[in-house]
């Protein structure tokens, strides 16, 4: 009696917890598609995906339209379309974020989006993602990109989760721009943290800022392996750097 | 000052009077030609009446036998005993008359039905397709022979002219707008018999004996008389074309109809509403398609041994709810014997009336499918305000945030000239440039370093000046030029900024630069 009654006092030390063995890292859902390592180009069906990035540089929104039309050329070989797409897309910002990083300007984007941008300019970030789900629910749309400043209360797990469900349930791609934002809880079938890279020297004038690069990590995915790439835009399109070959060659920048 | 507008062409009217109408369909149903075979012998059409059998037509051999359409068939028979008979059917001649109205439409755009036995058309400026009036009457004349129809046309004015000119002028007479028909009888104005008689018994015998009485002296005789029929002066009118005639004009309507073809015979009810329920979703499209609802529906089973059931349905208020008048038909077929099987079933709605499209559950509908970009857009705006939903459309301008305009999502872009892509332009741009301090200038002015937003930025590279002078035809002559450079920073970070002036320009003092795009 005596000995149980000792037993049941005897407080679990901390470090029991602390030497646990931490669990293994998320990989992702098992099977083929697990090791697929991600590339520009796969048409991987992710539809909703976030992209992290500094308010002080135009790159979150810039990568979040190059993977946007990534997907759009991915998905484009349709022998029955005799022509070209020309649905709108959606580019929804809130207050802090078009205070920061601006407004879209029309002869800054890529030609064959131009003229089907429809931007929202909603105040609060329960507006934003008011917009986004109603752009998500919307068949007419090519894909939709938002951006949000920060970590609004109202961006929380199940914001997230109902974008999530949207995208999936009505089939239209979405790119959250985060801005200036910790990497909190969210349901994103991709998570990208993305910065500005120096350019590859344009051929005519070496002195010259050349096409966008960015260093783009990504941190957390559903069918992909995380890792970094140095992404460059080429002649409109989304492409590894040269030097960085597809297998493995994210070890060197890591 | 336009010139008057010409007047409207005079009115051109063809009447086509099949005078033997039930005896050519009576030949055409037996398929032989006028005096021949059954048409040789003496034969008249009869109806029943309360005093026994009338004759209302004969053929040629008839007449020529002593019979005509009134006579009773007793007195017929007694002056010609070999008469033969068949029953009339006025109906089927009227079924032909309104079919041969709309086949008529060939000769002009407007045909009215003058039963029981005539056709007009309004051929009002459509004579020279047909090589003149003339041609056309000769055309109308070829075709209703080749269709073995005993038929006499006239072209006139008015449509009283062309009716008096068809039934008591020559076969085929053409009168212009200053013709005289006063020498035809009265009875070409279209009177009622009972009136005719009266006008006979006064002595006048021709439309021109008409024109001989004091024209108030007819008005007192007839003046009780309302009816155009009974009054000769109002048909007098109407034949000159001093009143208008109404006629109501023959409009083709195809009834909505729908119907299965079934690849086996089906002989189980199960399987009959299923099809009974596809085919009220298939009238149901259609008579959405016509903004229709249905008031009398007739559903028609073919069944494999020759028979044919029919029941028909009729709505209280017309509707178009598939699963409503499936659910009434329901009912009406629990009493069908399949027999061997239904191969066939037919669906179709003969009385329709008008019902304006209606909306459905929008939100349903958007829950499963999708908005649609218009919707989206109004449920944005709705919540939003018509200012935050907008895209950009290029404006002429050299000054970068002028250069782009901002206008209604949906509203169609202006034609214009597209800039041409000389220039990069950065991804976004700053509503209000923000000014940056220079801390370190390379000799050409080009700052080496600089502070934005309280952090220093190292320029790597950069590319310019682009100059763009103020639009002087817009903005005070103060306003100083910008010198714009695209620049990169040791981390690669991509910005647009510009000089706004230059030194010795004489418009303020030492010139300040402002950042004002970022660069993807």
């Amino acid at each position: 009696m005596e000995q149980r009654l000792f037993r049941m006092t005897v407080p679990t030390p901390l470090s029991a917890f602390a030497r646990r063995r931490p669990l293994p890292p998320t990989r992702g859902l098992p099977g083929p598609a697990a090791a697929a390592r991600w590339r520009p180009g796969l048409a991987d069906g992710v539809l909703h995906g976030e992209v992290f990035a500094a308010s002080r540089e135009g790159s979150g929104a810039a990568l979040a339209l190059a993977l946007a039309l990534d997907r759009l050329h991915a998905a484009r070989p349709d022998p029955a379309a005799d022509r070209p797409d020309e649905r709108r897309w959606l580019w929804v910002q809130d207050d802090a974020a078009l205070r920061l990083t601006g407004r879209p300007y029309r002869p800054g984007l890529p030609a064959q989006l131009r003229h089907r941008l429809v931007h929202v300019a909603a105040g609060k970030p329960e507006d934003a993602l008011f917009a986004l789900e109603e752009g998500l629910r919307c068949r007419d749309l090519a894909f939709v990109i938002g951006e949000i400043a920060g970590n609004p209360r109202a961006l929380d797990f199940t914001a997230s989760r109902r974008l999530s469900l949207a995208s999936e349930k009505h089939g239209v791609p979405l790119w959250l721009v985060r801005i200036d934002a910790r990497r909190d809880l969210g349901s994103a079938r991709m998570r990208w943290d993305v910065r500005a890279a120096p350019s590859m020297p344009p051929r005519w004038n070496a002195q010259a800022p050349g096409a966008p690069a960015w260093q783009a990590e990504l941190f957390r995915a559903r069918a992909h392996p995380p890792g970094q790439w140095l992404l460059d835009l080429a002649e409109g399109r989304l492409a590894l750097r040269d030097g960085a070959a597809d297998a493995g060659g994210d070890a060197r920048l890591a | 000052m336009p010139p008057p507008a010409p007047p409207p062409p005079p009115r051109r009217i063809l009447s086509i009077w099949l005078a033997q109408l039930a005896i050519d369909r009576w030949r055409l149903a037996q398929a032989v030609r006028a005096g021949e075979g059954a048409d040789a012998a003496p034969l008249v059409l009869i109806a029943e009446t309360a005093h026994g059998p009338r004759i209302t037509a004969a053929n040629r051999a008839g007449y020529d036998a002593g019979a005509a359409p009134g006579m009773m068939l007793a007195d017929a028979r007694a002056i010609c005993p070999a008469l033969a008979t068949a029953p009339a059917d006025p109906a089927g001649d009227l079924a032909l008359l309104e079919s041969l109205a709309l086949w008529a439409q060939r000769w002009g755009p407007w045909s009215a039905l003058d039963p029981p036995d005539g056709l007009v058309v309004d051929v009002t400026g459509v004579a020279h397709l047909h090589g003149g009036e003339r041609g056309l009457l000769d055309d109308a004349a070829r075709r209703l022979a080749a269709r073995g129809l005993a038929a006499r046309l006239a072209i006139g004015p008015t449509a009283g002219a062309a009716w008096a000119l068809a039934h008591y002028g020559e076969n085929g007479a053409i009168m212009q707008a200053d013709g005289s028909l006063d020498h035809l009888p009265v009875a070409a104005l279209r009177l009622d018999p009972a009136t005719l008689l009266v006008l006979r018994r006064l002595g006048l015998k021709r439309i021109g004996d008409l024109a001989g009485v004091a024209r108030d002296a007819l008005a007192r005789r007839f003046r009780n008389v309302r009816t155009p029929g009974a009054n000769p002066l109002i048909r007098l009118d109407q034949l000159r074309g001093r009143v208008p005639e109404p006629l109501l004009p023959v409009v083709a309507v195809d009834l909505p109809l729908v119907q299965r073809r079934l690849l086996e015979p089906i002989r189980h009810r199960a399987l009959l509403d299923r099809v009974v329920a596809d085919l009220c979703g298939d009238l149901a499209r259609l008579l959405e398609s016509r903004a229709l609802g249905a008031r009398r529906l007739e559903l028609g089973l073919w069944k494999v041994d020759g028979e044919v059931l029919v029941r028909t349905l009729e709505l209280a208020a017309a509707s178009r709810d598939p699963a409503h008048i499936a659910r009434l038909f329901a009912h009406r077929l629990d009493n069908v014997d399949a027999g061997f099987g239904i191969e066939l079933a037919r669906l179709r709605a003969p009385w329709t009336e008008p019902v304006a499209l209606s909306q459905r559950d929008l939100d349903a509908a958007a829950e499963a499918h999708g908005t649609s970009l218009s919707a989206c857009i109004d449920r944005l705006t709705a919540r939003l305000g018509p200012q935050a939903v907008r895209r950009p459309v290029p404006r002429a301008s050299h000054i970068p945030e002028r250069a782009q305009g901002w206008v209604e999502p949906l509203e169609p872009q202006a034609p214009g000239q597209e800039a041409l892509p000389l220039h990069a332009r950065p991804l976004k741009l700053l509503d209000r440039p923000e000014p940056i301090a220079v801390l370190y200038a390379s000799p050409d002015g080009l700052p080496r370093r600089f502070r934005w937003r309280g952090e220093v930025h190292e320029i790597a590279r950069a590319e310019g000046p682009e100059r763009i002078a103020p639009e002087w035809w817009r903005e005070r002559g103060t306003t100083r030029l910008r010198d714009y450079y695209r620049i990169e920073d040791g981390q690669g970070r991509r910005y647009w900024i510009y000089r706004a002036g230059l030194p010795d320009d004489g418009r303020g003092g030492v010139p300040e630069w402002f950042l004002q795009g970022l660069c993807g």
